[in-house]
């Protein structure tokens, strides 16, 4: 647990007035405090090419009124800093006249440990995983011609100041463990890359040599594409394994459903509550509460208590993810997903799990049903614009699907979709849900934020597929 | 108001000099302050001033061939302790890398020139708020546009650069950055487009009603696409496209790439990659511009390169570390490029258009699609149907495709370049990719 005021000339009572009387008349607003510890190393080309270490200090101070929202940072916790912050809030908002929403919900759970998991594992013991991934791939034969791996890990101490003196606090550990391998054969040269992660140590990843399976899978990965033939150019069926892909319903309909979007009519869903946008039998959530989790959070950074979101139940669509101000305009409650990069930016709805439910059928029976299509397996990332509802994801490992036989891996391509109506092209659920290995990063308005997914194998009856063959 | 060069240098000193009682053999340091101050407008309306004052300090030392790097943004004397002996002692610990070195001595910059970088001048949040007002008024004219929102950033920044070899030098810059997103609406279809300026110098800045129209224009003229067939056909590339075709060609050539094998690139220095025509400069002292620079991310002096010349690959980007892998010398591309551009073609922009009966002209592309280790190039894309050098109907849902190094032998420019990113191209033809639709 941090203490911001122990070598400030700030001491937490000065804190605490000036917060409120900035706050005075407002709507909404706090002092958002922050000292993040971070590391990364990294291994790349037979070397340990990185070690290094950052520690992040300072505070955001914002003021909302009504729709128009005040925000100042800085680097230093002092009475002065804090001072000509409040001046500038104040100077933007001249005309308040609101009542503050003291109103925040309680909660004692905790979805992760106060640990610090850069100090839980010492240097050398980390540089030694290293040089073990790199020895162990290379001597997976001469095609191997390139090993990067690394390590990154987090601590970060967040604490919320209220108007009136209220308090929320949390401490986040985050970690996450990559492995990327190239391979070469006969001129061609082909990338492989897997990776884990959560909020917890990285031995509970990486205990009992899991790190080679690790390595095995972007191995397969990289040898998977070496065999790869040009991929596909049109509209065709197109079957998506467990797990990882599902940053399809990220993109597709994950940004969509983020308050702000809806507020200001600028998403594609802003007029579709209550109705059908998906097949039947498509549940979505975004679910903040799921241990240890990458994308899961104590509370949100805002001090509310984070919670599993129903967004879209049998294919009806129930509700979107909101932070305090979009909720209060909306008049609807927070759903605890008030996010931020890091103090020096604003709050923002995302997503925290985002989460396709499993269905009945198995990914056989998916695979069986199509004459002509594309099995995609793994993904590199995705993108969306919100306005149009048109998302593109891009395969990094796939296969062509020929008279409900896997056939040959096909090239990385791009599949893009339109999401209000892609949900609606589900056919088929599969029985076998999974959660991806704890990798995403998700990026909005230039910010990112941990995020995770999960979904069970599904059949999409038509999607174009962005190959080159024709 | 941003810290000066004395407040800087006096961190970065006492850094290089605690780094040296502790044991480092070499060290380097940057300080960097940047304040901004943001307006940004919705609807013709107020919605979010920003004020941002980030101070921030990077120190890497050195003990013989072993390297290790901190940052952090708290820089008081307490904190700077801490760290620079954690920062020695994980240097300690860390194997050695015999390519590890501060840059040659010969090679730093000994001087540096006033590039025409920083604006005293000051806009304040009321004149950025009477800017938006004026933006905002021109966008929304159309009753189609449903939504608008404008920002407005100043920006101020001062750094220094130091290491143990006696560099110690830096400078400050401004930008001012004003931008439009639009949204238009007709009973098809909702589309998002915008207009964005960004200038070293207020004085400079594109015209507000200007601005607001083109956003809404480039968003109207979006309304009611359609999807098209599967075929082979040649793309236009606007120029806010082009200018990525020309970034991934950078981070293709950048030397850490080159030197671990993961560019297509590789060894293909004094060979043809691109057509006949095509010239590329990185071009670091144009003044007022938006990547110039006197040295780069290491202090090294860094010179107008021509990196193409008539389609053949010249230079790599070279650094100190990735260079001394290459047995080359850095070219002072650490950090990148500075100002990259095609030059121009010899053909207009109508006469591009009217290249062929029927192409495609790409305004906006969606996704991460291009990977340098194969070329391969599959992305989503928005734009509209040429014909006979006319735009027809706009058309959304389509990816393109095809491999940089086919892409790269068919490129014709057009000459109509202009410096409005760090990273610019004219308007760019290339025949025969892929575009996948219905």
């Amino acid at each position: 647990m941090s203490n911001f005021f122990e070598k400030s000339d700030l001491s937490r009572k000065d804190a605490e007035s000036i917060i409120s009387d900035t706050l005075q008349k407002c709507d909404d607003g706090e002092l958002y405090l922050e000292n993040s510890k971070s590391e990364s190393i990294l291994l790349d080309d037979n070397k340990i090419k990185n070690s290094s270490y950052n520690s992040d200090l300072g505070f955001g101070f914002r003021a909302i009124s009504d729709e128009v929202v005040a925000y100042s940072h800085s680097n230093e916790i002092s009475k002065n800093s804090l001072k000509q912050s409040s001046e500038n809030l104040k100077s933007t908002l001249t005309s308040v006249k609101g009542t503050y929403n003291h109103e925040i919900p309680k909660s004692n759970k905790k979805y992760y440990d106060n640990i610090n998991p850069i100090e839980q594992k010492s240097l050398n013991e980390k540089i030694k995983i290293l040089n073990d991934v790199n020895d162990y791939l290379r001597s997976k034969g001469d095609k191997v011609k390139q090993v990067t791996a690394n390590f990154l890990g987090e601590q970060k101490s967040v604490e919320i100041i209220r108007s009136g003196g209220e308090t929320l606090s949390d401490v986040r550990p985050l970690v996450r463990f990559n492995v990327s391998v190239m391979v070469e054969k006969d001129g061609r040269k082909e990338t492989g890359v897997y990776g884990v992660g959560g909020r917890q140590s990285y031995d509970s990843y990486l205990k009992d040599d899991n790190w080679k399976s690790v390595c095995d899978e972007a191995l397969r990965i990289a040898s998977v594409n070496l065999e790869s033939k040009p991929a596909p150019a049109g509209e065709m069926k197109v079957v998506l394994g467990p797990g990882w892909p599902a940053i399809l319903i990220h993109e597709a309909v994950g940004h969509g459903l983020e308050g702000d979007f809806n507020r200001k009519k600028t998403s594609a869903f802003h007029n579709l509550m209550g109705q059908k946008v998906a097949s039947e039998g498509v549940t979505i959530i975004d679910d903040g509460t799921i241990d240890k989790r990458r994308g899961s959070l104590t509370i949100d950074d805002e001090g509310t208590p984070t919670e599993k979101t129903v967004l879209i139940e049998n294919g009806i669509l129930k509700n979107f993810m909101q932070d305090r101000l979009n909720a209060r305009l909306m008049k609807t409650r927070s759903t605890g997903s008030g996010r931020r990069e890091d103090y020096r930016h604003i709050v923002l709805p995302r997503m925290r799990n985002t989460m396709m439910l499993g269905g009945k059928q198995t990914q056989d029976e998916m695979i069986k049903s199509v004459d002509k299509g594309i099995f995609a397996v793994s993904f590199g990332g995705g993108q969306v614009d919100i306005t149009s509802g048109k998302f593109v994801f891009n395969c990094t490992e796939a296969y062509e699907i020929v008279n409900g036989k896997i056939g040959s891996p096909i090239k990385g391509a791009t599949l893009i979709g339109d999401g209000p109506s892609i949900l609606k092209e589900v056919s088929m659920v599969g029985n076998d849900m999974m959660m991806d290995p704890g990798i995403g990063t998700c990026g909005k308005a230039g910010q990112g934020v941990p995020v995770g997914v999960a979904q069970p194998s599904i059949l999409i009856d038509k999607m174009t597929v962005g190959g080159t063959k024709l | 108001m941003i810290k000066d060069q004395e407040f800087l240098k006096k961190k970065a000193t006492y850094c290089l000099d605690l780094a040296k009682k502790l044991g480092a053999t070499e060290s380097s340091v940057v300080v960097k302050n940047s304040v901004s101050e943001t307006v940004n407008f919705r609807n013709k309306k107020l919605d979010e001033a920003n004020r941002s004052d980030d101070l921030g300090i990077s120190i890497t030392t050195y003990v013989g061939k072993k390297k290790s790097s901190i940052s952090s943004s708290n820089l008081l004397i307490d904190n700077l302790n801490i760290l620079m002996e954690k920062c020695v002692e994980t240097t300690k610990n860390t194997p050695e890398d015999e390519f590890n070195s501060l840059p040659d001595k010969d090679l730093l910059a000994k001087e540096v020139i006033d590039l025409d970088l920083y604006d005293e001048s000051h806009i304040a949040n009321d004149q950025k708020i009477d800017y938006l007002e004026k933006l905002e008024s021109a966008a929304s004219k159309d009753k189609k546009i449903v939504n608008t929102e404008s920002s407005f950033t100043q920006n101020k920044s001062n750094f220094v650069l130091a290491n143990s070899e006696g560099f110690c030098d830096g400078y400050k810059k401004s930008s001012f950055t004003a931008s439009s997103v639009t949204v238009a609406k007709d009973e098809k279809s909702m589309e998002r487009d915008y207009e964005y300026s960004s200038k070293c110098f207020l004085k400079d800045l594109d015209d507000a009603d200007e601005l607001g129209k083109i956003a809404a224009n480039q968003t109207i003229r979006k309304l009611s696409p359609k999807k098209i067939g599967s075929e082979k056909i040649a793309i236009i590339f606007d120029k806010r496209i082009a200018k990525g075709i020309l970034s991934t060609f950078a981070s293709a050539i950048s030397s850490s790439a080159i030197s671990r094998g993961t560019s297509y690139l590789k060894d293909k220095v004094n060979q043809k990659i691109f057509s006949d025509k095509i010239n590329v400069f990185d071009e670091p002292d144009m003044l007022k511009g938006l990547g110039s620079r006197n040295f780069d991310s290491e202090g090294v002096k860094t010179d107008t390169l021509k990196l193409v010349d008539q389609g053949i690959l010249k230079h790599y980007l070279i650094d100190t570390y990735n260079g001394k892998k290459l047995n080359l010398k850095s070219n002072g591309r650490c950090g990148g490029t500075s100002n990259l551009y095609f030059e121009n073609g010899n053909i207009s922009f109508e006469d591009l258009l009217n290249s062929n009966s029927k192409s495609l002209y790409i305004t906006e592309t969606i996704g991460h699609g291009s990977n340098i280790v194969t070329g391969d190039y599959s992305v989503g894309a928005t734009g509209f149907l040429i014909e006979n050098g006319e735009f027809k109907y706009p058309i959304n849902e389509i990816t393109i495709a095809g491999n940089l190094k086919d892409m790269f032998q068919n490129i014709t420019l057009a000459n109509d370049l202009e410096f409005k990113y760090a990273t610019n191209s004219p308007t760019m033809l290339i025949e025969g990719m892929v575009v996948a639709g219905k």
